[in-house]
């Protein structure tokens, strides 16, 4: 390794060491997140749906029906103070009492439809009604199929993706405008050294993106990761790699910082929606499917959560593992051809 | 071509889309002097600096730089060129030492990084984050950066545009102190007053050629006079011809109101001129002598003050 590129790595680390903000976002802000996220859907009990009776003649009976139901939280109040609350979403469902009785509630969302389900079994029971089948309920609450399980990986690959696109894009076209890129041509140094740094920037910075995040997550959570680490490690070293490409690329035209955020929004917002951060890829229609799988950010996460959730050896997330070196490579090479130094 | 010549431009033209920024430049530095590209913003100064030092190639024309063309081993020629352009911003929380000691590592040799913070006055500064540090002290930064390959060739675009006199001065040493080891100095400058203490030659550049080539001292000569009388009248009003048959008078124009005559002796013309005047039932209301300097052979030469753009 070349002593420019031994300088120009660990100025670079050291610049981002002074800047508070970047550690922030860098690394406070995943475990922050993930924090919030797995304390939201802890997932241990099912969150018990929001019920209003209104009140009126008969509402007593509603509501010592639904008392004696713990998948359901009762409360009673005003036709009035009942509307709002339904259409604040602080209730799930309204129950206004008569003959039949009246759920008011909307089947788009998918809590006011669980809690149709639960206020209708608890009523018709409490009304007598024997349920014609007998039925045991093994209840899954295990390690490994939690959302926290789930989130965990996705926080993972959106940290270094996130890096990649910020911490190069943006650091490239900020040295861009300063005419630092213009004045270090005209120095020996090898672009290809200085192009070279920023990736190997990003793979001393893997550790810190990965290690507080997984490990604060099986401190608060017990997530833990059912394969090897090194596959971990491995996916997160090529990940960054494929994303340290796709950030030097995007940064090689930009001239202002208005334009790199722009191209990295572009480039970054279709992933966090598409490639499964939050919510799994199969959502989406059949059509899209063969799109989203392409995909730099779903071939990690996808390489990450088999990992993870069920013990993938580095040979099985193979096909993911090449398909960010792909990324990586093409989008350097590109790069590469149409950078503008000055 | 000689071996004594550093930089030579031969018929540079560089145009911008439709822009001609440089329009059939000829120059030659000589190896040991310090060169001042002199003119206006927008004169093409910098673009003819960036042609030189390889960061814009030439729409045509021919730049030789040390004895070798650009595109011939590039990476052997930057080692050989120090450079500071205009503006440039550090990033700003990287110390001064650590900023030099990088630019040190692209050189394959070079100066103890230390040595030249000291050079450039700046070792007070050396564990300060770019991010405080004056003007002048980027500047100086900057030339840091330059001097630190140890370079046969130093290109300095505008060292001292925008610092305080005091600062300027102290660039000006340590420029000096370089060409003084023999070394080449490139430079631009729109300041008059400093090309023609800085320089051993300059060029004047306007509007993309150069105009006149030479010292300072051989510039000023050639308006004829090395004194400048400046003629303000409190009353009458003369046109310029009245002065052109005066006794001594070489040259002779007008700004903001008031004659800028170029002369060789002022025991001769000031009382020619005064006698002018009272015949012209003119009243002077304020007279000056000064000696010509390099603006009066811009303006002389393109009847417009450098100020003015």
């Amino acid at each position: 390794m070349s002593r420019a590129l031994v300088q120009l790595t660990v100025t670079r680390v050291r610049e981002i060491f002074r800047q508070p903000e970047a550690i922030f976002w860098t690394f406070l802000f995943p475990v922050l997140m993930a924090v919030v996220l797995g304390v939201a859907f802890r997932g241990e009990r099912p969150d018990p749906s929001a019920a209003v009776v209104v009140e009126g003649r008969g509402a007593d009976r509603l509501e010592a029906a639904l008392r004696g139901d713990a998948a359901v939280r009762v409360e009673r109040m005003d036709a009035e103070a009942a509307g709002a609350r339904l259409r604040a979403g602080r209730a799930a469902i309204l129950l206004i009492p008569g003959d039949p009785v009246t759920f008011r509630y909307d089947p788009t969302r998918p809590e006011s439809e669980l809690a149709r389900v639960r206020v209708n079994a608890a009523l018709q029971r409490a009304a007598g009604r024997i349920d014609p089948i007998a039925v045991r309920e093994e209840r899954l609450n295990e390690r490994g199929s939690r959302y926290i399980d789930f989130l965990v990986p996705g926080l993972l690959g959106m940290n270094l993706m996130g890096g990649g696109l910020w911490g190069i894009g943006w650091i490239i076209v900020e040295m861009r405008i300063r005419k630092l890129l213009k004045l270090q041509l005209t120095t020996p140094m090898r672009r290809r050294d200085f192009l070279l740094s920023h990736v190997l920037v990003r793979l001393v910075f893997i550790p810190l993106e990965v290690v507080p995040l997984l490990y604060l997550s099986y401190l608060l959570f017990d997530v833990r990761v059912a394969g090897s680490l090194g596959a971990v490690a491995l996916a997160s070293c090529l990940g960054a790699v494929s994303f340290a490409g796709l950030g030097t690329l995007i940064a090689s035209r930009a001239k202002t910082t208005g334009a790199i955020s722009g191209l990295i929004n572009l480039c970054s917002l279709p992933m966090f929606v598409l490639s499964g951060v939050f919510f799994s890829t199969a959502r989406f229609p059949e059509a899209l499917q063969p799109w989203i799988r392409v995909l730099p950010l779903t071939a990690l996460i996808d390489a990450l959560r088999s990992v993870m959730g069920e013990g993938a050896t580095i040979a099985a997330i193979g096909p993911q593992l090449i398909l960010l070196v792909l990324w990586g490579v093409a989008s350097f090479a590109v790069a590469l051809r149409v950078f503008r130094w000055s | 071509m000689h071996s004594s010549v550093s930089v030579s431009v031969e018929g540079l033209v560089r145009r911008y889309g439709k822009v001609t920024a440089v329009d059939g430049l000829d120059l030659e530095v000589r190896e040991g002097e310090c060169f001042g590209l002199l003119g206006p913003n927008g004169a093409g100064k910098t673009t003819t600096i960036e042609v030189i030092v390889g960061l814009l190639s030439p729409s045509s024309g021919e730049v030789r730089v040390l004895g070798r063309r650009w595109g011939e081993d590039d990476a052997g020629l930057r080692s050989r060129i120090g450079v500071a352009l205009q503006e440039t911003r550090f990033a700003d929380r990287l110390t001064v030492r650590e900023v030099v000691g990088l630019f040190r590592s692209f050189y394959p040799a070079g100066r103890d990084p230390l040595d030249v913070v000291r050079e450039v006055g700046l070792e007070e500064k050396g564990a300060a984050w770019t991010s405080k540090l004056s003007g002048g002290q980027r500047q100086r930064l900057a030339l840091a950066c330059a001097l630190v390959g140890d370079p046969e060739l130093l290109v300095l675009d505008e060292p001292t545009t925008g610092l305080d006199p005091q600062a300027r001065l102290r660039m000006g040493e340590t420029i000096r102190s370089y060409r003084d080891r023999g070394r080449t100095v490139l430079l631009t400058t729109h300041y008059m007053d400093e090309a023609q203490r800085q320089c051993d030659r300059v060029a004047v550049i306007d509007r993309g050629k150069v105009i006149a080539l030479g010292s300072p001292a051989e510039l000023v000569r050639s308006l004829g006079g090395d004194l400048v009388v400046e003629l303000a009248l409190s009353e009458g009003e003369v046109s310029e011809s009245e002065f052109r048959d005066v006794a001594g008078v070489r040259g002779i124009r007008r700004s903001n109101g008031a004659f800028h005559i170029t002369a060789g002796e002022s025991h001769v013309t000031v009382p020619a001129l005064l006698e002018r005047l009272r015949s012209l039932g003119a009243a002077p209301a304020q007279m000056t002598i000064r000696h010509a300097t390099l603006e009066d052979v811009y303006v002389s030469l393109t009847g417009r003050n450098l100020r003015d753009e």
